[in-house]
């Protein structure tokens, strides 16, 4: 891999995509729709929701391919920097890929710059992505992530919606995307109150992804037996941090009862 | 028509070599120590915004010395190349090696073929799992690739402070330690140089993905007062 030289006038700046664009490493989009190779590996159900000290984002493990589980244990919950994480809903491979790019970009941005991206700057990143995806969505490969963050300059939790186009929305409270958001939705919608606790926020969630996965066949649920957990994050002043699997069980056999029967929520 | 004047080689070479010794010489030096806790940077560098040091990749620091926007153009050159590196292939596929050897490159091409070398010494640092497999490779204006051990020094008064480094560092040292022999030994013996002065950064060993971090003034004044 050779240095990429540039002159003044034709410097790619900051932006990791521009220098991918610039060195002919982007992939083409497909110019046909893609079902017709076969079924495409789908990622589901994602939350966040933002409580007291910051937001909470999760999402639950499945992958399908058509009516086939293809992966039960896939992440779709990922830290995109220090202050801030993304969650993926849809086309698993390229939904993989905008995460990657999007993580590369946010760091490529900072080390040539010297200093981060606002956390506006960086949804504004996402939603240009999201929308530059929007020819192969059109082939049947969407992508709807979510992404939220700490915003250190206003000591906040703040979290974005997109939909195919790459319209940004900011939710206020909460938002779900995937097959399974909808109920997911419903449940956080009702258990929402100001300034929830970090407990009941992450307790919320989990109910959330209990709900859709109860609903949607495509969610994966909680998998005590395998000891499969959804991925659950939290992004505070203090950063991103995935929550132990074990405290999730242990919230998780709270939540449903001794018994293990029925999600109650 | 007028003949072109020949001049020999050998001339031009020198000639070159003085001008970029000379831009180099303006600036002010730069020590990077290995230690205990990972590889150690300081600079002598008032500025707390036009920087010196800076993060590459994960476990890669790059420092540079002589004129700013050269040594600047070239630090986010293998930013670029390491990202895009990363990207291809695997974030452990990325090495300062291979880097130190692109940037030899591109030094001894504008050396030989410009009008005007670049007037920079560059540092290029990788943190390695333990002490002994830390890398330091200290590049000069005409290409020359100079694989260090244990310690570097860039910039004009090189030999002096490189002397006094050497003195300074006993068998295994620490931050506390290598911080005060590096400040020690850029100040000189008649001058001493505040945190305010220095712009400190560690390849910590201690971080797990991106090890490359600062040491903000206070961290470093309570060092350099602690010894």
């Amino acid at each position: 891999m050779q240095i990429p030289t540039f002159s003044p006038g034709d410097d790619p700046g900051p932006d990791f995509a521009a220098l991918l664009r610039r060195q002919g490493l982007v992939p083409a989009a497909p110019d046909g729709p893609v079902s017709a190779a076969g079924p495409v590996t789908h990622g589901t159900t994602v939350v966040s929701i933002r409580y007291a000290d910051g937001v909470v984002m999760a999402g639950d493990r499945r992958a399908t391919s058509g009516n086939l589980i293809s992966h039960r244990t896939i992440e779709k919950v990922f830290a995109a920097d220090r202050w801030s994480g993304v969650a993926i809903a849809g086309a698993a491979g390229p939904a993989m890929e905008m995460v990657k790019l999007f993580q590369l970009q946010l760091e490529h941005y900072e080390k040539v710059e010297g200093s981060p991206l606002s956390l506006e700057g960086k949804a504004n990143q996402l939603s240009g992505m999201v929308r530059n995806h929007l020819p192969a969505a059109m082939q049947g490969l969407a992508v709807v992530p979510l992404f939220a963050g700490y915003d250190t300059r206003r000591n906040a939790g703040r979290l974005f919606q997109y939909d195919v186009t790459g319209g940004r929305y900011e939710e206020n409270d909460y938002a779900t995307s995937g097959s399974g958001g909808l109920h997911a939705a419903t449940v956080v919608k009702l258990g929402f109150a100001e300034g929830l606790s970090r407990g009941d926020a992450l307790d919320l969630a989990l109910r959330a992804l209990i709900t859709a996965a109860d609903e949607d066949s495509a969610t994966g649920g909680p998998d005590p037996r395998r000891n499969i957990w959804p991925v659950v994050a939290t992004i505070d002043a203090e950063g991103f941090t995935r929550v132990e699997d074990s405290e999730l069980a242990d919230r998780y056999h709270q939540i449903v009862g001794p018994d293990g029967g029925g999600a109650k929520s | 028509m007028s003949m072109p004047f020949y001049v020999a080689p050998e001339q031009v070479m020198k000639d070159r070599a003085d001008y970029a010794r000379k831009g180099i010489a303006r600036g002010r030096s730069l020590v990077a120590v290995i230690c205990v806790e990972g590889i150690l940077i300081v600079a002598e560098n008032p500025s707390t915004t036009l920087r010196k040091v800076s993060e590459i990749y994960d476990r890669i620091a790059f420092a540079g010395v002589g004129k700013y926007n050269e040594f600047d153009q070239l630090r986010i050159s293998g930013v670029r190349a390491a990202d895009l590196k990363g990207y291809s292939f695997s974030r452990e596929d990325v090495d300062a090696r291979s880097l130190a050897n692109q940037y030899a490159q591109i030094l001894g091409q504008v050396f030989t073929h410009e009008m005007k070398p670049l007037e920079v010494e560059i540092l290029v640092a990788e943190l390695g799992h333990g002490p002994e497999d830390d890398q330091l490779f200290h590049l000069l204006y005409d290409g020359t690739v100079i694989d260090e051990q244990r310690s570097a020094v860039l910039g004009g008064d090189a030999e002096s402070v490189a002397e006094r480094v050497d003195a300074g560092l006993g068998d295994t040292t620490d931050l506390a330690a290598g911080l005060n022999v590096a400040a020690n030994a850029l100040a000189g013996p008649d001058r001493t140089l505040a945190a305010a002065d220095l712009e400190v950064a560690l390849l910590d060993r201690s971080l797990q993905r991106r090890c490359f971090r600062r040491l903000e003034d206070n961290e470093v004044s309570e060092l350099l007062t602690g010894s």
